[in-house]
């Protein structure tokens, strides 16, 4: 077992046994096809819960989408980033980016490999339980019609670790992973921003 | 006979009865079944696994004496509190209140009991943590539904960790002429309880007609209430040689312990059907979670500790 393979498996065993975490595959089987996972944002460890459930032999074909400037911040993390979570590292500065972040994502769709994206942006601090996605869903399509976005609702992740928090509550999460969404032929930003938003929230248990 | 050599021989006694539970498995599942998916009879192997593997996880606790014991019960507090808190409604602001149960509150409890401090770990939580929980809650300064998630958090501490650390609590009672063989009075909590659950279910499945308590758990019935109570009584008599009770003693402890154990299953069931969700959590195969294996302990817990300590210290 390589370091890098090591370290993975590492990483997902730690989430693991930190979340509980458990997956919920309600609205389609897991499958081996280019994916885009997209679930809410509540906490820095949202990434890891969705990697760390998927199956072993997703997992590997499966980079989550992540912010440059944190993940090339230090040593360790650009380690962790480039081998272990093999991230596609998005430039954020709209100014001096080189490159067009939905190409990025592009390419890695047409190698095969699925990715895990965040379409808020930034997590989530309101009291909304899902704040307004950002138009990049609707590009990435656009680029990759043939791609399916799968829609997975993450539980209680904000409740263990609140923004500005450093000790997780142990708290148990789960994942629902709702039916996959298409671009239709015709369907313009806002419709598709929509669609795959409410699909999202559809997975949401219902307020307690 | 020895406490340790009582101690083998029950657990001996426990394996005979899983291994024929076992067979008894298999030959329905070959023979009923024909090997075939069956939910009724592929969710009692599933259980009969499951109690395996309890009773090793438990044969290995014992193996560590008291260390042991506590270590295990700290475990399961915290694997109760988790399923517990998880379903429970909490914002933001309870971020301290909930950190602090589970890095606090929950190992100072387990502590207390390790150097049997009574007078302090029977209070603790019920007290102190009654008291410092809502000013936790209170600096985040958030009002939304204030009462009712301090109450549920309070609730499930008292659950989770208060009621099951009266399990390794009967440790630390003095018995006088019961000196060093505290771990079978486990022993006989756990073993009466739990048969008096299977009993239940084993009875109800068998004689089952009049539903109990249709509203709140519809598998129960005044036949396997009935029959698993008695049977799971008249158990407990028959294992007065490991308790300082003498048969009848015995036998009035294990019906009260299989009282307590209902009705905590009925309260937990209440709860979770209010809830809208059929098991606590999903940490052991045909049992749920925790909680759904240890409700009926956690009530019959604090009761029979007390009831010893009043009578036999």
């Amino acid at each position: 077992m390589s370091l890098d393979s090591f370290g993975a498996t590492a990483l997902c065993a730690f989430t693991k046994a930190l979340t509980g975490a458990r997956i919920l595959w309600l609205g389609c089987p897991p499958a081996a096809v280019p994916r885009v996972y997209y679930g809410n944002h509540a906490s820095h460890g949202d990434f890891a819960l969705i990697w760390a459930c998927l199956p072993p032999d997703l997992r590997v074909r499966t980079r989550p989408v992540a912010g440059a400037d944190y993940w090339l911040a230090s040593k360790l993390r650009k380690y962790v980033a480039e081998h272990v979570i093999r991230a596609v590292l998005i430039d954020r500065n709209r100014e001096t980016r080189t490159e067009d972040p939905i190409k990025q994502m592009a390419v890695v769709l047409e190698a095969g490999d699925s990715l895990i994206v965040f379409p808020e942006g930034t997590r989530n601090t309101t009291d909304a339980p899902l704040q307004p996605f950002k138009s990049g869903i609707y590009h990435l399509a656009a680029a990759c019609p043939d791609v399916e976005f799968v829609p997975v609702w993450i539980e209680n992740a904000r409740r263990m670790m609140p923004k500005g928090k450093l000790l997780p509550v142990p708290l148990l999460c789960t994942l629902s992973v709702g039916a996959p969404i298409k671009l239709l032929p015709g369907e313009d930003k806002d419709a598709f921003v929509e669609r795959t938003r409410n699909a999202l929230l559809a997975l949401m248990p219902l307020e307690q | 006979m020895t406490a340790q050599q009582q101690t083998v021989s029950l657990f001996a006694g426990i394996g005979v009865v899983l291994f024929v539970a076992s067979l008894a498995g298999y030959a329905l599942k070959r023979v009923v079944a024909k090997g075939q998916p069956h939910a009724t009879i592929d969710n009692l192997n599933d259980r009969i696994k499951a109690w395996w593997v309890m009773v090793l996880v438990i044969g290995c606790a014992f193996l560590f004496g008291k260390n042991g014991v506590i270590f295990l019960f700290l475990f399961i507090s915290f694997a109760s509190l988790r399923e517990f808190m998880s379903l429970t409604y909490t914002r933001s602001g309870d971020y301290l209140a909930l950190a602090a149960s589970f890095f606090i509150v929950l190992p100072l409890q387990y502590l207390l009991i390790y150097v049997g401090w009574y007078g302090l770990y029977s209070i603790f939580i019920p007290v102190y943590v009654f008291l410092l929980l809502p000013i936790l809650e209170v600096t985040a300064g958030d009002t939304k539904r204030f009462l009712e998630r301090g109450a549920k958090m309070q609730w499930g501490l008292m659950i989770c960790v208060y009621c099951i650390s009266h399990v390794p609590a009967l440790l630390t009672l003095d018995i006088p002429g019961y000196e060093g063989r505290n771990l079978l009075l486990i022993v006989f909590l756990v073993l009466v309880v739990q048969s008096s659950d299977v009993l239940q279910y084993v009875w109800g499945k068998l004689f089952g007609k009049h539903k109990v308590a249709p509203d709140v758990s519809p598998s129960k019935t005044v036949e396997g209430l009935v029959g698993g109570v008695l049977s799971a009584t008249t158990l407990g008599a028959a294992l007065w040689w490991i308790t300082p009770f003498s048969p009848w003693q015995a036998a009035l402890m294990a019906f009260a312990i299989c009282a307590m154990g209902f009705f905590g299953g009925l309260v937990m069931s209440a709860i979770k059907r209010d809830r809208g969700i059929k098991d606590w959590g999903h940490m052991i195969e045909g049992h749920g979670g925790m909680l759904d294996r240890l409700d009926s302990v956690v009530f019959a817990a604090p009761i029979f500790f007390h009831l010893t300590r009043y009578w036999w210290t």
